[in-house]
């Protein structure tokens, strides 16, 4: 098939309107807050060294921390703000998805508007600050006459660079709920969909491009004293957010929201969950690509109303638990727990992704290796590699006390990654998981764990407080439990894997309703 | 002398730091006189100019213009009604020619045709063509045109009083004599009541009516030139004699005719 024949970019285009308007409205709402913060910070700075000294640095300090880590901790934030307006005024807010990102995006921008603003007003010639003076006019006539549009060009330098900054880091606030265009890129990048990838890599160069040069025309009619020009550059921005709004006022009802957290498995379950919703008549629309800690905290405040957990990860980082329990009791203590909290679990779907230490099966019997207790000997001389959180997480401290684990050497990976580096031999070891497709892919074997020390990680589907009564809902998900055995499910996952228009979660979701369906 | 200065200075000074910039200096200007303030850089020649419109404070003694102590009077609006010429123009780079000319008007909110016409006017006044410079910006003027766009702004909301920067100091020296002569016929034609700051006492002697000498931040002399020669001071005397030396020497290099 050809690159430009091939169907994905029909169906990443019928997402553009929904992540492009989301990305636009998010962008330049953040871009507008920035601005109206930053412009006024930098105009009463602009004559006291101190307190200009000290905004700045601090915009320095917020711009070194990585985006990604600005739009995570904003989430947390605001959540805690949520409670405490809650607790103070009977009313709150949703610390999902849009505001998170536009004020983590809102204070990223601020260091080049700051920075920009005030070196313009600085740089302007002392005596022509005395001129303003001599011919009659007032400080404030002073700023608006001369120093502003002196400073015009330079102020609007930073202006660009904070606009296209934010547009680039947009695509970050997928993780905190917030749909973007790197919807498609942390898509494309979990089930290797280089068309999802490109299309959202052009797509917000492209953005980034268009809102640019519409700056860039507005400062020149600034310049220019052209009405014109300026006129046709802020039409252009009002057009671009008017185009976002009106798809987005006219849609329909959302429906069921369903979530799906960044790895292949989840975006095929979501497709799944979906499919059969609106099979239902009950209309479903998908939130991906959700960061972990986000998705169970956004189904408790209602702003998902479903997804599928794994029960070691709740109880882990929810219950916070670190003692391992045997499965049928673990899973009847998380129920009444999530009851507590008005969560309800409605059910196992049948197969576990849980963590397991995997490596190449030819040189696992070459070294007599069947369990983890047989690579203890070995571990020594051998490099272990786990996503980015295992290692901090309690299965490993765990697995390193039932079994005296102690490795030469540990690296962490992208997940999709790993894989390929424990098949060529570059790592030993990998903390893989269970469901993954691509054990069988590489000819890796799972190593048994006799001392149970990984605690069990069932696929479990969560329904959002308010559906709890929701029979409809409830109905309709029914079949699906106990349905999906761990071999189904890493077809499935190999599948979605693949690199073609067949791996697409939608079409992988259909694959296995076929399969599941008639069991 | 006349019952009521234009501008006074009774007992002024002014301190920057350690340095005093202006120390005790008395001086009464009359109404329609041109008084040139020489001095070399560092005198507080410009400090005592300054401190008549409160581009800068008093610290000790009183200014009075037109009989009112300045102290009383909103430095924003004593600006708007004394004229003040910037060294090398200091016009505003992102305005027009006209738009420079009508910045006070326009502050003092006078009506936008009003100001086109008084503009035009102006213009007119210090001799440069309306429609070939009007509507340029002050970079693409020649020195000596910008300082006459300088004049024409300090002028703009017809002021009494005219104070003047070493207005003339870097420009060539034929433009700097046009100006200096055409400045001097606005002077009389209109009846002002001018300062201005020089360092060049040729210039201060064929503009002024009087001069003031500063040296240090104080006043060494004050007087028509005339009554300068009778001071007492070397240093005035030594500024005096410099220019007639100059004329001398070159008397004795060029032909009589002025036809190098």
């Amino acid at each position: 098939m050809s690159f430009i024949g091939d169907p994905r970019w029909g169906e990443a285009l019928s997402h553009l309107p929904d992540y492009l308007g989301n990305h636009v409205r998010v962008s330049l709402a953040a871009l507008a807050l920035g601005l109206i913060v930053s412009l006024p910070l930098a105009i009463l700075t602009r004559n006291r060294p101190a307190p200009r000294g000290i905004l700045l640095a601090l915009a320095s300090i917020v711009q070194t921390v990585p985006g990604l880590a600005l739009l995570a901790l904003f989430y947390p934030l605001l959540l805690a703000a949520a409670s405490v307006s809650l607790a103070l005024f009977g009313a709150s807010f949703s610390a999902f998805g849009f505001l998170p990102a536009m004020l983590a995006l809102a204070l990223y921008s601020m260091l080049p508007v700051l920075r920009n603003g005030i070196t313009g007003l600085n740089g302007i010639d002392p005596a022509l600050i005395e001129a303003t003076k001599g011919v009659g006019m007032t400080a404030r006539q002073s700023l608006v006459m001369v120093e502003l549009p002196l400073a015009l060009p330079v102020m609007m330098a930073g202006i660009r660079t904070a606009a296209v900054w934010v547009i680039g880091t947009a695509t970050l606030s997928t993780p905190i709920g917030q749909t973007s265009l790197g919807n498609y890129i942390f898509a494309g990048l979990q089930t290797q969909n280089w068309v999802f990838v490109l299309s959202g890599c052009v797509a917000s160069a492209l953005l980034a491009l268009a809102v640019d040069q519409l700056l860039g025309l507005i400062e020149n009619g600034l310049r220019l004293r052209s009405r014109l020009r300026s006129g046709l550059g802020a039409a252009g921005i009002l057009a671009l957010v008017a185009a976002t709004l009106v798809p987005w006022m006219a849609r329909s009802s959302p429906g069921y929201v369903v979530g799906a957290k960044t790895f292949a498995e989840q975006y095929v379950l979501s497709a799944l969950l979906r499919e059969r919703l609106q099979a239902s008549g009950l209309p479903a629309t998908a939130r991906s690509g959700l960061g972990s800690s986000v998705i169970f905290q956004a189904l408790k405040a209602g702003d998902i109303d479903l997804y599928v957990d794994y029960s070691g990860t709740l109880w882990a980082n929810q219950l916070h638990r670190t003692d391992i329990k045997p499965r049928a009791e673990l899973l009847a203590e998380l129920k009444a727990s999530l009851a507590k909290e008005n969560v309800t679990l409605l059910g196992e779907l049948g197969f576990e992704n849980a963590y397991a230490l995997v490596m190449p099966k030819q040189r696992a019997e070459a070294l007599g290796i069947h369990s983890i207790a047989d690579l203890v000997g070995h571990a020594s001389t051998m490099s272990i590699a786990g996503d980015y959180e295992f290692f901090s997480r309690p299965e490993w401290a765990a697995l390193q006390k039932a079994y005296g684990l102690q490795f030469r050497a540990q690296r962490q990976m992208q997940p999709d990654f790993m894989y390929a580096a424990v098949a060529s031999g570059e790592i030993d070891v990998i903390a893989g998981y269970t469901s993954d497709g691509l054990i069988a892919k590489y000819d890796l074997v799972v190593l048994d764990d006799p001392r149970n020390a990984i605690p069990p990680y069932d696929a479990i589907l969560l329904l959002a407080p308010k559906r709890t009564g929701d029979e409809q809902l409830q109905a309709a998900l029914k079949p699906l439990l106990g349905k999906i055995d761990i071999a189904t499910m890493r077809e499935a996952n190999l599948r979605a894997a693949g690199n073609d228009a067949t791996s697409s979660p939608d079409v992988v979701a259909k694959w296995l309703w076929e399969k599941i369906g008639k069991r | 002398m006349h019952s009521r200065p234009m501008i006074g200075y009774a007992r002024v000074s002014k301190s920057f730091g350690p340095t005093k910039a202006v120390d005790d200096v008395s001086l009464d200007i009359a109404e329609g006189e041109f008084v040139a303030v020489v001095g070399s850089s560092g005198s507080g020649k410009t400090t005592l100019l300054r401190l008549a419109n409160r581009l800068i404070e008093v610290d000790g003694g009183t200014i009075t213009v037109e009989g009112e102590d300045v102290h009383n009077i909103d430095p924003v609006a004593l600006r708007r009604r004394i004229g003040y010429v910037f060294q090398s123009g200091g016009l505003f780079p992102h305005l027009s020619v006209a738009d420079n000319i009508g910045i006070t008007p326009k502050l003092l909110g006078a009506p936008a045709a009003d100001i086109v016409t008084r503009v035009d006017e102006l213009l007119e006044l210090v001799q440069l063509d309306r429609s070939a410079h009007r509507d340029r910006l002050p970079e693409t003027l020649s020195g000596g045109q910008r300082q006459r766009v300088g004049v024409a702004r300090a002028l703009a909301a017809r002021p009494r009083i005219v104070l003047m920067d070493e207005p003339f100091g870097a420009l060539d020296p034929l433009t700097r004599d046009a100006l200096g002569e055409d400045f001097r016929e606005l002077h009389r034609k209109l009846g002002l009541t001018t300062v201005m700051i020089t360092h060049d006492m040729t210039e201060a002697i064929l503009l002024a009516d009087r001069i003031a000498v500063m040296r240090s931040g104080t006043l060494l002399a004050q007087g028509t030139p005339a009554e300068l020669t009778e001071s007492g001071d070397d240093y005035v005397l030594e500024l005096l004699r410099t220019p007639r030396r100059q004329v001398e020497r070159l008397n004795a290099l060029l032909p009589r005719s002025g036809a190098a």
